[in-house]
């Protein structure tokens, strides 16, 4: 059945069973759950009504034990620490060493530190995966076809969305924190790898039957204001080290200093400034990649040349961001994950830098998300297709190596979405006729930025007009792709064979599209 | 003109191509192709190849390719450069401008 963005969406990805008895549906188009009711699905759990001093266990294996974790449980994981992470790796070991197996992990996302996990999914002990970000090993492996089930990947939002609604219950959350207190109250901050928040957990400690918070600062009674509550908390294990702390924050990204991507960032700044929502009080995201940090740079001045200062901003935070603040041109920083230390440092100080969580953040199935109120967000891709689909998870190759995070989230909830992106990387043609994966459905992309020249969704005629009367020249995105062929060839489609190894999740949990095994290349 | 050592040319930089040929007097060319864009453009680097040694009168040897993205006139350039590496004569300038070097 082919879905609203083309995509041929197979039985047996519709047939993949929910734990909640939903079943998947084709994606329809953007909106398309509004208004729809849905029953939240609930956990199970313990009851701690006798006085007691303490929650710790001496390591993670008891607490394994003591969670009763077993064949076929699904265990849940966050990803504040990025690529510094050791939890998901020290929690899996113990569990693959305890002889279980049939496990399913559901990540907010998982990475290149966890490589590792690719042995356990080719051993068959893990047999699911449902995660926003795979790359490294471990996309290698589900690409060859070695998952016995296809992996689920969501975005930040429909994760959550996810959880609430029971498509994926997590039998036993094992949550890393920089501090923690014996009853289970944990913090980004104070400890010996800091994240600054917690927000992609905070889920996962509301709709898991067993959480245990594992730390490797203990702090005194009570941990407060704390990110995962204590109320929600298990049990609580100390460990000499969470992960790595130089990659859990890195130092701030550098302000790129490429001239193609200065071109696009300015260019992308004085797009926005052309649009209507570009007025005091406006609200506004990026991403942390070359360009997309740039723009901060280019739209300081132009804010300034207008008299108008910006009311908040989300996402993932940077120091750049964290800077515009201090110069007194942002009200609020609204934060869901922190990129560089300088975030982390700007939210341990900073009273109007504030903590959220991934649902008050991104999920479309809540009362209303910051992304529903974005004016703007300025995003990159991988791939652009020219329906405007864009595809950040499948590379060239065909293989998984990406995350959608947030990206159809706030594509889809901001009023003005930009992809910013060079027309071609090396021989790979970003704009293209048809993306490999589509992740980011066409419907809630408007504009695509590139060192060729400009392209606006003719869907959007009041994105178009404005951009008109501001005399900012811009193009149908098929000359974009036609001019990126003509510079790198048309490529041939890739080979893949039937096994479909992952389904991506619209942010409303109808399927986007499906990932299949790839095909080693026969020339 | 022939080739009669091991030409190498290119680097194995992004967007480069690494081409080496070595003379054998028979067998026809046995090609051996690495890239980073082999799923979506081995075919036209091969044929790109195979083109270019076709009109530089190559027809036994073994070819090395480690392309990690080039476009085809680098790979043109490569190959061609390789030939007249492997053929010795890049001391005395006797290339076939706008002859076979095209």
């Amino acid at each position: 059945m082919k879905n609203s963005v083309g995509r041929e969406i197979p039985a047996e990805a519709l047939a993949v069973e929910l734990k909640n008895g939903r079943k998947y549906e084709p994606y329809q188009g953007k909106g398309y759950r509004d208004g729809k009711y849905i029953k939240k699905a609930g956990p199970t759990t313990k009851i701690y009504q006798k006085p007691s001093e303490s929650k710790l266990l001496s390591s993670i294996r008891e607490a394994v034990i003591a969670c009763g974790v077993k064949d076929g449980m699904t265990v849940s994981f966050h990803h504040h620490f990025r690529n510094g992470d050791y939890i998901v790796n020290m929690v899996m070991k113990e569990i693959v060493d305890l002889g279980i197996k049939d496990i399913t992990i559901a990540a907010s996302s998982l990475g290149d530190a966890h490589d590792p996990i690719a042995e356990y999914i080719e051993k068959g002990i893990v047999t699911g995966i449902q995660t926003s970000g795979i790359r490294g090993k471990m996309g290698d492996v589900v690409s060859h076809g070695k998952l016995k089930t296809p992996a689920i990947l969501r975005s930040h939002g429909g994760r959550v969305r996810a959880v609430e609604e029971g498509d994926v219950h997590i039998d036993v959350a094992f949550i890393g924190a920089p501090t923690s207190d014996e009853y289970g109250n944990a913090r980004a901050l104070g400890g010996k790898g800091d994240c600054g928040v917690l927000s992609y957990a905070v889920v996962d400690s509301e709709y898991a039957d067993k959480v245990v918070v594992i730390t490797d600062t203990l702090v005194p009674y009570p941990n407060f204001p704390p990110s995962i509550h204590g109320v929600n908390v298990d049990y609580v294990v100390k460990v000499d080290e969470i992960g790595n702390p130089k990659k859990i924050a890195s130092a701030a990204a550098r302000m790129t200093q490429n001239p193609r991507d200065l071109m696009m960032a300015e260019n992308t700044a004085k797009i926005i400034a052309a649009t209507p929502w570009f007025k005091d009080g406006f609200s506004f995201q990026t991403g942390a990649g070359g360009p997309s940090l740039a723009v901060n740079r280019f739209l300081e001045p132009l804010m300034d040349a207008k008299g108008i200062k910006m009311a908040w901003a989300i996402g993932g935070i940077t120091a750049a961001i964290c800077e515009l603040q201090r110069k007194g041109k942002v009200g609020k920083i609204i934060d869901v994950q922190d990129f560089d230390t300088g975030a982390i440092e700007d939210i341990r100080t900073n009273p109007n830098h504030f903590e959220m969580t991934a649902s008050e953040y991104a999920n479309p199935a809540n009362k209303g998300a910051f992304v529903n109120k974005l004016d703007f967000v300025v995003l990159a891709a991988l791939e652009v297709d020219t329906d405007f689909n864009v595809n950040v998870i499948t590379g060239s190759d065909g293989v998984l190596r990406g995350a959608p995070g947030g990206h159809p989230d706030t594509a889809e909830g901001a009023k003005c979405c930009v992809i910013v992106t060079p027309l071609t990387r090396g021989r790979m043609a970003t704009i293209c006729e048809h993306v490999v994966t589509v992740t980011t459905p066409g419907d809630c992309v408007d504009v695509v930025v590139t060192d060729y020249g400009t392209a606006v969704n003719p869907n959007r005629k009041d994105i178009i007009e404005a951009l008109d009367a501001a005399g900012i020249k811009h193009v149908p995105i098929k000359e974009l792709q036609e001019k990126a062929y003509s510079m790198v060839g048309r490529p041939d489609d890739l080979q893949w064979k039937d096994k479909v190894v992952a389904i991506l999740e619209a942010r409303d949990g109808t399927i986007l599209d499906v990932v299949r095994e790839i095909k080693p290349y026969e020339i | 003109m022939e080739l009669k050592a091991v030409g190498t040319a290119g680097t194995l930089e992004s967007s480069d191509v690494m081409v080496t040929l070595e003379p054998r007097t028979s067998g026809g060319i046995d090609l051996t192709l690495e890239s980073s864009v082999i799923n979506q453009y081995g075919r036209q680097i091969k044929a790109e190849v195979l083109a270019s040694l076709e009109r530089l009168g190559v027809k036994n040897a073994k070819v090395i390719v480690n392309d990690h993205g080039a476009l085809d006139c680098t790979i043109k350039a490569r190959v061609e450069c390789a030939f007249y590496r492997g053929c010795q004569c890049d001391m005395d300038g006797r290339f076939d401008w706008g002859g076979v070097i095209r």
